[in-house]
C-alpha cells in the first residue's frame, strides 16, 4: 500500500486580517517530546508589532462603533467556528503535550467562554452605566467606552484557553488588540487566527503574533499608540519594565498573574470593564413651569 | 473681514457702568502665623524644622508659614494612617458614614470662612470659592458619606474591600475641593488617608485638618502634611502606602506612574487637559459664547478641563468672535475678594511667568493675539483674558496645556474635520459641544475621546457625576459610583 505523505502546515502570524510570515524572516523550531521538529514558528519582531498596531488602530473605529448586538453575534460566530474545528485543536493540544481528556476539556471550555462573552457584548453597558442625579438642572449620564488599542501578552501555560480568555473580554468591549501568544505552545494561536478569519470579525480587530515576551514586552509597553496592556505572565522584571514604559503615554496596565484559566473566575464582566473608559455627558434641562425637571 | 476690523469690539463699554467696590469681609477669619503638620489627630512640628511662606497672590503679601514635611514626617503620617486603618476598616460601615456626614455638616457651617481663606491663599475670586468650591467640597463629603454602608449595591457579584492607606496629592487650582474629592470617597470605602496639598495653597487643607480634628474622626484616619515636590515624592515612594491618587500635571503624573512601577501600589491619575469646545453653526450663539467664556476664564483658566481650544464652524466665526470680544471686555479682572470680580489672581508668580511665556510662544508661532483692554492691579499676579485667533493644530499653544486665561481659536467646515482635530491631541479629559440638534450632540459626544462631555453647557461639576480622563489625561474616575472603584478591591 502506497503511503501518503502528509501535508504539513506553515504556521504564520495574523496581522490586519492577513497571514504573513514575520517581516524579520526569523523563526524558532517547535519540538515535540521526542525532540522532533513539529513546526517552524515565526519569531515576530518589533516591526511586526508596529504593523499590527497600525492594523489595530485602523480597525478600532469601525469595531467600537458596531452595535453591541452585532459584536455579540460575531463572538458567537467565533464560537461556532471553533466548535466546528474542535478536532484540529484537540490534536494540536495533544501534540503540545496534553492528554486526550485535557485537550477535549480545554477546547470545550474555550468555546463556552466565547459564548459567555458573546452574551455580555450588549449587556455590560447596562451594568456599568449610570444616570447621575446631579443637583443642577442637567441630564447627566455615564457610559463605558472601549479604551482603544490593547496589547496583550497571553499566558504561557495554555495554548488555546489562555488565548481565548484574554482576547474575548477585550473585543467584546469594542477594543482592538495585538496578542503575543504562548511561546512554547503557539500552535493553537495560529489556528485560532484562522477561526477568527472565517468568522465575520473584521481584519485588524485581533492581531496575533508568535515570539518571545522577553524580546517584545518592552516594545509592547513603550508604543505610543497603544492605550492599554494586559499581562498574563509572572516575570517580575518584565512587569516592572512594562509599568515603567507605560508612563510614556499613561497606558492602562493590568497584570493578571493570579488568574486560574480553567476557573469560572477567569471570566467576568469586570474583565471587560478593565478595558473601558467611563464617559460622562451633561446636557441642560430647560426649566418650564414652576416645578423643576430632573432625573 | 480685515484684521483691523476684526479686532474691534462691537459694543461701547465706556459708560458709567463702573461697579462700586464690594469687598468680602475678611475680619471674621482666624489664621495662625504658623502651621504644623496634622498627623495622628494632632498638629505636630515637622522633623525638618523647616517652614515656608504662603502668600496671597493678589497682594504678594505673606499670610502664614507652613511646615515642610520631610521623609521622616511622611513616614510618621503613613504609620499613623496604617495604625488607624486597623480600626477604621473594622468599625461598622454605618458609623463610618456618620463620621463623614459630620465633616460635611461642619464644612457647611464654616463655609464662608473656608471661601475667604481659599480666595486669600489661591487668588480665585470670592464669587467662585463661595458659590462653587466650598459648597461642592461639602457636597462631596455628604454624597460619599451615604455610600459607606451601601458599597455592596454598587458592584454586583463582588465583595468590595478597602485598599488600606491612600496617599493623595492634590493641585493648587481647587485646593479644598480637590481635598474633598480625594478624602471623601477614600474614607467611605474604608481607607485611611495621607493627603498633601499643593505648596502654594495649603491653608484650606490645614483648616480642614482643624475641622476634622474637631469632628471627632478617629486619630490618624486623615493625616494632612504640607510641602512641595520632595514631600510628594516621599509619599509616592513610601513602601507602606497601598494607593496613590494624584491630580496635577501630566508630566508629574508620568513620573509617579514610572516610580511606582516595581510595586503593587494602585494608582489613579487625573492629569492635564486641552479640551475642544466646539460651536456648530446651528448653536444658540449667545449661550455658546457665554459657555466659552466660562469654559476658559473660570478660575483664571486654572482648570484641567478648561475649554482652551475653541473650534468655531466657519460660517459663524465672525459673529462668534465679535461677541466673544464684547463679552471679554465686560469681564472684571482684579481683587479676588471683591464680589464683582470675574477673574482673580493667577495662583503664583511661577504660573504667571509660564502663561506669559506661552503668550510669547503663541505670538512667535504666528497666531493673532488679542487681549481685553481692562486694567489690572499693579501689585499681585494678574493676566488679562487672552485670545489667539487663526491658531493652527500644530501650534504649541494648541497642543500644550497653558493653564491660564488663554483661548486658541480654530475654525472648521465639516463635522469630520472637527472630530479629527478635536481628538488629535495627547490629552482627553473633556470636551464641549454647542448645537441645537440633539442627534448631532449624541454623535459628537460618542466620538470625543474624552471623559467628560458638556453639551450646551460647560464646566459643570457634581459629586454624583464621575470625572476623569482618557489617554494622557489619566485614568480612574472621581465622583459618582464610579469614583468609589479606585478605593476598593474586590
Amino acid at each position: 500500500m502506497a503511503t501518503r505523505l502528509e501535508i504539513q502546515k506553515t504556521y504564520k502570524i495574523y496581522i490586519g486580517g492577513q497571514f504573513p510570515r514575520t517581516e524579520s524572516g526569523r523563526f524558532y523550531p517547535l519540538k515535540n517530546k521526542k525532540g522532533d521538529i513539529m513546526a517552524n514558528i515565526c519569531q515576530s519582531s518589533r516591526k511586526d508589532f508596529r504593523n499590527a498596531v497600525v492594523a489595530a488602530r485602523g480597525a478600532f473605529g469601525g469595531w467600537s462603533a458596531r452595535a453591541g448586538f452585532n459584536r455579540s453575534q460575531i463572538l458567537y460566530r467565533i464560537a461556532e467556528m471553533l466548535e466546528g474545528r474542535k478536532e484540529q485543536f484537540i490534536s494540536e493540544l495533544i501534540l503540545q503535550g496534553l492528554t486526550d481528556k485535557a485537550a477535549n476539556d480545554e477546547v470545550s471550555l474555550s468555546v463556552d467562554r466565547l459564548v459567555y462573552y458573546a452574551g455580555w457584548c450588549d449587556k455590560y453597558q447596562a451594568v456599568f452605566s449610570s444616570v447621575n442625579p446631579v443637583a443642577s438642572s442637567h441630564f447627566n449620564f455615564s457610559v463605558p467606552e472601549p479604551t482603544g488599542v490593547v496589547a496583550i501578552i497571553a499566558p504561557e501555560e495554555s495554548s488555546l484557553l489562555g488565548l481565548v480568555t484574554v482576547i474575548a473580554p477585550v473585543i467584546a468591549g469594542g477594543n482592538s488588540c495585538i496578542v503575543l501568544a504562548s511561546e512554547s505552545k503557539p500552535l493553537c494561536a495560529v489556528t485560532f487566527a484562522e477561526v477568527l478569519n472565517s468568522s465575520d470579525l473584521p481584519g485588524g480587530v485581533v492581531n496575533i503574533l508568535t515570539g518571545s515576551s522577553e524580546e517584545l514586552h518592552s516594545h509592547f509597553s513603550s508604543h505610543m499608540d497603544v492605550n492599554a496592556l494586559s499581562y498574563y505572565r509572572k516575570n517580575k522584571n518584565e512587569i516592572k519594565t512594562i509599568k515603567e514604559n507605560a508612563s510614556l503615554n499613561v497606558k492602562r496596565i493590568f497584570i493578571y498573574d493570579k488568574l486560574v484559566l480553567a476557573s469560572d473566575k477567569a471570566q467576568s464582566p469586570y474583565l471587560i470593564f478593565d478595558n473601558q473608559e467611563i464617559k460622562t455627558t451633561w446636557h441642560p434641562i430647560e426649566n418650564i413651569g414652576s416645578a423643576k425637571a430632573g432625573y | 473681514m480685515s484684521k483691523k476690523q476684526e479686532n474691534k469690539i462691537g459694543l461701547d463699554f465706556k459708560t458709567d457702568w463702573a461697579y462700586a467696590p464690594a469687598p468680602e469681609d475678611t475680619k471674621h477669619i482666624t489664621l495662625q502665623k504658623q502651621y504644623d503638620l496634622f498627623i495622628d489627630g494632632k498638629f505636630v512640628k515637622p522633623n525638618s524644622k523647616k517652614y515656608f511662606d504662603t502668600i496671597n497672590p493678589a497682594t504678594e503679601q505673606k499670610i502664614a508659614e507652613v511646615a515642610e514635611a520631610d521623609e521622616k514626617d511622611v513616614d510618621k503620617a503613613v504609620k499613623a494612617a496604617r495604625k488607624a486603618f486597623e480600626k477604621w476598616s473594622k468599625i461598622s460601615a454605618k458609623e463610618r458614614g456618620k463620621y463623614i456626614y459630620r465633616i460635611a455638616r461642619l464644612m457647611q457651617e464654616r463655609a464662608r470662612e473656608f471661601a475667604v481663606i481659599e480666595t486669600m491663599n489661591g487668588g480665585k475670586c470670592i464669587r467662585e470659592s463661595r458659590d462653587i468650591d466650598v459648597p461642592l467640597a461639602a457636597n462631596h463629603f455628604f454624597y460619599n458619606a451615604g455610600w459607606a454602608d451601601k458599597l455592596e449595591y454598587a458592584f454586583p457579584n463582588r465583595i468590595p474591600q478597602p485598599l488600606g492607606v491612600a496617599g493623595q496629592i492634590i493641585p493648587w487650582n481647587f485646593p479644598l475641593l480637590m481635598a474633598a474629592w480625594k478624602i471623601a470617597p477614600a474614607l467611605a470605602a474604608g481607607n485611611t488617608v495621607v493627603l498633601k496639598p499643593a505648596e502654594t495653597t495649603s491653608l484650606t487643607a490645614l483648616k480642614l485638618a482643624e475641622l476634622i480634628r474637631d469632628s471627632g474622626l478617629p486619630d490618624g484616619v486623615v493625616n494632612i502634611i504640607t510641602g512641595a515636590g520632595k514631600t510628594g515624592a516621599a509619599m509616592v515612594n513610601h513602601p507602606d502606602i497601598n494607593k496613590i491618587a494624584f491630580t496635577g500635571s501630566t508630566d508629574v503624573g508620568k513620573m509617579i506612574q514610572k516610580s511606582i512601577a516595581g510595586t503593587d501600589k494602585k494608582l489613579t491619575l487625573e492629569l492635564g487637559g486641552k479640551a475642544a469646545n466646539i460651536i456648530f453653526e446651528d448653536a444658540p450663539i449667545d449661550q455658546a459664547v457665554e459657555g466659552v467664556i466660562n469654559g476658559i476664564f473660570f478660575n483664571q483658566g486654572h482648570v484641567c478641563c478648561a475649554g482652551s481650544r475653541l473650534f468655531v464652524q466657519e460660517s459663524i466665526a465672525d459673529i462668534v468672535i465679535r461677541k466673544l470680544k464684547d463679552r471679554m471686555e465686560s469681564l472684571i479682572v482684579g481683587d479676588p475678594m471683591d464680589k464683582n470680580t470675574d477673574i482673580g489672581a493667577i495662583n503664583s508668580k511661577e504660573q504667571l511667568l509660564k502663561i506669559q511665556e506661552y503668550i510669547k510662544i503663541g505670538k512667535n508661532e504666528g497666531a493673532d493675539f488679542y487681549q481685553s483692554s481692562c486694567t489690572i492691579p499693579s501689585k499681585g499676579y494678574f493676566c488679562r483674558p487672552t485670545l489667539f485667533l487663526n491658531a493652527s493644530q500644530s501650534h504649541r499653544i494648541v497642543q500644550e496645556e497653558i493653564f491660564g486665561p488663554v483661548l486658541t481659536i480654530q475654525t472648521f467646515r465639516t463635522i469630520e474635520e472637527v472630530i479629527e482635530k478635536a481628538n488629535n491631541i495627547a490629552y482627553g479629559l473633556s470636551a464641549g459641544i454647542w448645537t441645537d440638534k440633539g442627534s448631532k450632540i449624541f454623535n459628537i459626544s460618542s466620538k470625543m475621546r474624552a471623559g467628560v462631555v458638556w453639551a450646551n453647557t460647560y464646566n459643570k461639576f457634581d459629586p454624583a457625576s464621575p470625572f476623569g480622563g482618557y489617554k494622557e489625561s489619566g485614568f480612574g474616575r472621581e465622583g459618582g459610583l464610579h469614583g468609589l472603584m479606585p478605593y476598593l478591591k474586590f
